[in-house]
Protein backbone atom coordinates (compact mmCIF):
# COMPACT_ATOMS: atom_id res chain seq x y z
CA UNK A 1 0.00 0.00 0.00
CA UNK A 2 1.72 3.26 -1.19
CA UNK A 3 -0.50 6.30 0.21
CA UNK A 4 1.63 8.35 -1.86
CA UNK A 5 2.01 6.50 -4.83
CA UNK A 6 -1.13 8.85 -6.44
CA UNK A 7 -0.43 11.76 -7.56
CA UNK A 8 -3.76 13.77 -6.31
CA UNK A 9 -2.75 12.20 -2.29
CA UNK A 10 0.58 13.84 -2.94
CA UNK A 11 -0.78 17.23 -4.01
CA UNK A 12 -3.09 17.00 -0.93
CA UNK A 13 -0.43 16.35 1.46
CA UNK A 14 2.05 18.73 -0.12
CA UNK A 15 -1.27 21.26 0.69
CA UNK A 16 -1.11 20.04 4.28
CA UNK A 17 2.43 21.11 4.87
CA UNK A 18 1.14 24.74 5.13
CA UNK A 19 -1.23 23.88 8.55
CA UNK A 20 -4.65 22.47 9.24
CA UNK A 21 -7.20 23.01 6.30
CA UNK A 22 -10.97 21.54 5.44
CA UNK A 23 -11.53 19.14 3.13
CA UNK A 24 -13.53 22.17 0.73
CA UNK A 25 -10.22 24.32 1.58
CA UNK A 26 -7.91 21.37 0.42
CA UNK A 27 -10.14 20.66 -2.58
CA UNK A 28 -9.99 24.35 -3.91
CA UNK A 29 -8.88 25.14 -7.60
CA UNK A 30 -8.16 21.84 -7.63
CA UNK A 31 -9.40 19.19 -10.47
CA UNK A 32 -10.76 16.44 -8.33
CA UNK A 33 -14.57 16.77 -6.37
CA UNK A 34 -14.56 17.31 -2.77
CA UNK A 35 -16.07 13.79 -2.09
CA UNK A 36 -12.75 12.35 -3.71
CA UNK A 37 -10.74 14.78 -2.22
CA UNK A 38 -12.29 12.94 0.84
CA UNK A 39 -11.49 9.69 -0.38
CA UNK A 40 -8.10 10.51 -0.60
CA UNK A 41 -7.74 11.49 2.63
CA UNK A 42 -9.04 8.84 4.16
CA UNK A 43 -6.34 6.66 2.88
CA UNK A 44 -3.91 9.22 4.54
CA UNK A 45 -5.43 9.05 7.46
CA UNK A 46 -5.50 5.31 7.22
CA UNK A 47 -1.19 5.63 6.02
CA UNK A 48 -1.50 7.74 9.52
CA UNK A 49 0.56 10.43 7.28
CA UNK A 50 -2.37 12.91 7.81
CA UNK A 51 -5.11 13.16 11.51
CA UNK A 52 -7.94 15.03 11.35
CA UNK A 53 -10.08 16.89 14.28
CA UNK A 54 -13.17 18.29 14.89
CA UNK A 55 -13.78 22.12 14.57
CA UNK A 56 -17.35 23.24 15.12
CA UNK A 57 -19.10 21.97 12.33
CA UNK A 58 -16.22 21.00 10.26
CA UNK A 59 -13.02 18.75 10.49
CA UNK A 60 -9.73 20.05 9.52
CA UNK A 61 -6.81 18.13 8.75
CA UNK A 62 -2.79 17.84 9.26
CA UNK A 63 0.07 16.25 8.67
CA UNK A 64 0.60 14.08 11.47
CA UNK A 65 3.86 15.31 12.99
CA UNK A 66 4.49 12.03 14.74
CA UNK A 67 5.38 10.16 11.39
CA UNK A 68 8.00 12.88 10.56
CA UNK A 69 9.12 13.24 14.17
CA UNK A 70 10.74 10.06 14.51
CA UNK A 71 12.52 10.02 11.44
CA UNK A 72 13.95 13.37 12.73
CA UNK A 73 14.59 12.06 15.46
CA UNK A 74 16.09 9.25 14.11
CA UNK A 75 18.05 11.50 11.33
CA UNK A 76 19.39 13.80 14.08
CA UNK A 77 21.61 11.56 15.70
CA UNK A 78 22.35 9.71 12.56
CA UNK A 79 23.98 13.04 10.86
CA UNK A 80 26.02 13.92 14.62
CA UNK A 81 27.55 10.86 14.17
CA UNK A 82 28.41 11.01 10.58
CA UNK A 83 29.14 14.16 10.15
CA UNK A 84 31.70 14.20 13.77
CA UNK A 85 33.60 11.11 12.15
CA UNK A 86 33.16 13.47 9.09
CA UNK A 87 35.16 16.21 11.19
CA UNK A 88 37.76 14.10 12.13
CA UNK A 89 38.35 12.78 9.03
CA UNK A 90 38.99 15.96 7.32
CA UNK A 91 41.19 17.65 10.60
CA UNK A 92 43.21 14.49 10.03
CA UNK A 93 44.00 15.06 6.17
CA UNK A 94 44.14 18.80 7.20
CA UNK A 95 46.72 18.24 9.46
CA UNK A 96 48.85 15.56 6.95
CA UNK A 97 48.72 17.96 4.00
CA UNK A 98 50.50 20.78 6.18
CA UNK A 99 53.01 18.21 7.37
CA UNK A 100 54.34 17.80 3.49
CA UNK B 1 25.49 24.47 17.74
CA UNK B 2 25.20 28.24 18.03
CA UNK B 3 21.98 30.41 18.01
CA UNK B 4 22.46 32.01 14.81
CA UNK B 5 23.51 28.92 12.79
CA UNK B 6 19.38 27.76 13.13
CA UNK B 7 17.59 28.98 10.79
CA UNK B 8 14.63 31.87 11.72
CA UNK B 9 11.61 28.76 10.59
CA UNK B 10 11.46 25.56 11.50
CA UNK B 11 10.72 22.76 9.02
CA UNK B 12 9.78 19.59 10.61
CA UNK B 13 10.68 18.66 7.49
CA UNK B 14 14.47 18.60 7.63
CA UNK B 15 17.19 18.07 9.34
CA UNK B 16 20.15 20.73 9.97
CA UNK B 17 23.56 20.38 11.50
CA UNK B 18 26.61 22.94 11.38
CA UNK B 19 30.25 22.02 11.99
CA UNK B 20 33.32 23.38 12.41
CA UNK B 21 36.00 21.82 11.07
CA UNK B 22 39.76 23.05 11.35
CA UNK B 23 40.81 22.15 7.37
CA UNK B 24 40.77 24.42 4.60
CA UNK B 25 37.55 24.46 2.43
CA UNK B 26 39.27 22.55 -0.48
CA UNK B 27 40.17 19.99 1.99
CA UNK B 28 37.09 19.49 3.90
CA UNK B 29 35.02 19.27 0.65
CA UNK B 30 37.40 16.64 -0.77
CA UNK B 31 37.18 14.36 2.54
CA UNK B 32 33.45 14.25 1.96
CA UNK B 33 33.02 13.98 -1.04
CA UNK B 34 36.16 12.07 -2.61
CA UNK B 35 36.83 10.35 0.73
CA UNK B 36 33.61 9.51 1.96
CA UNK B 37 34.66 5.63 2.56
CA UNK B 38 36.92 6.57 5.13
CA UNK B 39 34.75 7.93 7.54
CA UNK B 40 30.69 7.10 6.32
CA UNK B 41 30.01 4.36 9.48
CA UNK B 42 29.98 1.24 6.90
CA UNK B 43 29.72 -0.81 9.33
CA UNK B 44 26.34 -0.29 10.27
CA UNK B 45 25.18 2.61 7.56
CA UNK B 46 24.74 0.67 4.56
CA UNK B 47 22.13 -1.09 2.62
CA UNK B 48 23.76 -4.15 0.51
CA UNK B 49 24.08 -7.71 1.24
CA UNK B 50 27.87 -7.62 0.97
CA UNK B 51 30.31 -5.66 3.33
CA UNK B 52 29.94 -2.41 2.56
CA UNK B 53 34.09 -1.14 1.22
CA UNK B 54 33.60 2.48 -0.48
CA UNK B 55 31.29 5.15 -0.29
CA UNK B 56 31.18 6.43 -3.71
CA UNK B 57 30.26 9.91 -5.15
CA UNK B 58 30.73 10.33 -9.05
CA UNK B 59 31.71 13.77 -9.35
CA UNK B 60 29.68 15.64 -11.45
CA UNK B 61 25.80 16.56 -11.89
CA UNK B 62 24.04 13.19 -12.17
CA UNK B 63 26.21 11.25 -11.09
CA UNK B 64 26.00 8.49 -8.88
CA UNK B 65 26.02 8.12 -4.93
CA UNK B 66 26.33 4.41 -4.12
CA UNK B 67 28.04 1.88 -1.57
CA UNK B 68 30.57 -0.92 -3.01
CA UNK B 69 30.23 -4.20 -0.85
CA UNK B 70 33.91 -6.54 -0.73
CA UNK B 71 32.56 -8.81 -3.41
CA UNK B 72 32.70 -5.68 -5.60
CA UNK B 73 28.52 -5.36 -5.98
CA UNK B 74 27.03 -1.78 -5.51
CA UNK B 75 24.13 -0.32 -4.33
CA UNK B 76 22.88 2.99 -4.69
CA UNK B 77 22.49 5.46 -2.39
CA UNK B 78 21.04 8.71 -4.84
CA UNK B 79 22.63 10.79 -6.81
CA UNK B 80 24.60 14.22 -7.47
CA UNK B 81 21.66 16.90 -8.32
CA UNK B 82 24.07 20.32 -7.59
CA UNK B 83 27.66 20.20 -8.14
CA UNK B 84 29.32 23.44 -7.13
CA UNK B 85 33.28 22.60 -5.50
CA UNK B 86 34.15 23.51 -2.94
CA UNK B 87 31.42 25.61 -1.50
CA UNK B 88 28.07 23.33 -2.34
CA UNK B 89 26.85 19.59 -2.93
CA UNK B 90 23.19 18.28 -3.61
CA UNK B 91 22.57 14.79 -3.17
CA UNK B 92 19.21 12.88 -3.28
CA UNK B 93 18.63 10.12 -1.21
CA UNK B 94 16.50 7.35 -3.58
CA UNK B 95 16.26 4.35 -1.49
CA UNK B 96 12.62 3.68 -1.35
CA UNK B 97 11.20 1.21 1.42
CA UNK B 98 11.83 -2.01 0.23
CA UNK B 99 15.47 -0.94 -0.60
CA UNK B 100 15.19 -0.24 -4.72
CA UNK B 101 16.46 2.86 -6.21
CA UNK B 102 12.61 5.04 -6.60
CA UNK B 103 13.15 8.38 -8.40
CA UNK B 104 9.41 9.59 -6.95
CA UNK B 105 10.65 9.65 -2.92
CA UNK B 106 13.79 11.23 -3.10
CA UNK B 107 15.19 12.87 -0.13
CA UNK B 108 17.43 15.57 -0.26
CA UNK B 109 20.97 16.29 1.21
CA UNK B 110 22.44 19.99 0.88
CA UNK B 111 25.72 20.36 1.79
CA UNK B 112 27.48 23.60 2.50
CA UNK B 113 31.26 24.29 3.07
CA UNK B 114 31.77 27.63 4.10
CA UNK B 115 35.05 29.15 4.34
CA UNK B 116 36.46 30.66 7.69
CA UNK B 117 39.55 31.82 7.38
CA UNK B 118 42.52 29.82 5.22
CA UNK B 119 42.70 27.00 7.89
CA UNK B 120 38.97 27.35 8.87
CA UNK B 121 35.28 25.85 7.17
CA UNK B 122 32.00 25.70 8.62
CA UNK B 123 29.87 22.74 7.25
CA UNK B 124 26.39 23.24 7.04
CA UNK B 125 24.57 20.03 6.17
CA UNK B 126 20.35 20.06 5.67
CA UNK B 127 18.69 16.65 4.77
CA UNK B 128 15.35 17.63 3.96
CA UNK B 129 11.92 16.96 2.40
CA UNK B 130 11.60 14.13 5.32
CA UNK B 131 7.84 14.39 4.78
CA UNK B 132 8.87 11.85 1.77
CA UNK B 133 11.32 9.64 3.68
CA UNK B 134 8.72 9.80 6.73
CA UNK B 135 5.75 8.56 4.51
CA UNK B 136 6.64 4.99 4.50
CA UNK B 137 7.90 5.05 8.02
CA UNK B 138 5.38 1.80 8.48
CA UNK B 139 6.55 0.03 5.58
CA UNK B 140 10.04 0.73 6.76
CA UNK B 141 9.28 -0.67 10.20
CA UNK B 142 8.66 -4.12 8.72
CA UNK B 143 11.61 -4.40 6.42
CA UNK B 144 14.13 -3.03 9.44
CA UNK B 145 12.71 -5.91 11.70
CA UNK B 146 13.85 -8.35 9.64
CA UNK B 147 17.29 -7.51 7.87
CA UNK B 148 20.39 -6.72 8.86
CA UNK B 149 22.49 -3.89 9.25
CA UNK B 150 20.53 -0.93 8.47
CA UNK B 151 17.90 -3.28 10.64
CA UNK B 152 19.88 -3.20 13.06
CA UNK B 153 20.17 0.75 13.12
CA UNK B 154 16.21 1.16 12.43
CA UNK B 155 15.49 -0.88 15.29
CA UNK B 156 16.23 1.62 17.64
CA UNK B 157 14.71 3.92 15.05
CA UNK B 158 11.36 1.81 15.27
CA UNK B 159 11.77 1.99 19.13
CA UNK B 160 11.25 5.86 19.01
CA UNK B 161 8.73 5.46 16.18
CA UNK B 162 6.74 3.29 18.87
CA UNK B 163 7.42 5.32 21.54
CA UNK B 164 6.10 8.11 19.54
Amino acid sequence: MDALGDPTRRLIFERLQGGARSVGEIAEGMAVSRPAVSQHLRVLKDARLVMDQPLGTRRLYSVDAKAIQAIRDWLDGFWDQALGAFKEAAEHEARERKRR
Amino acid sequence: MTGESRPAGFDPNSVRKVVPVQAPQQVAWQVFTEKMGGWWPLATYKIGRANAVDAVIEPRVGGRWYERGDDGSTCEWGHVLEWEPYSRLVLSWDISADWQPDPNLKTEIEVRFVAEGADRTRVELEHRRLDRFGARRDEMRRIFDTEGDWGRLLESFARRAEAA
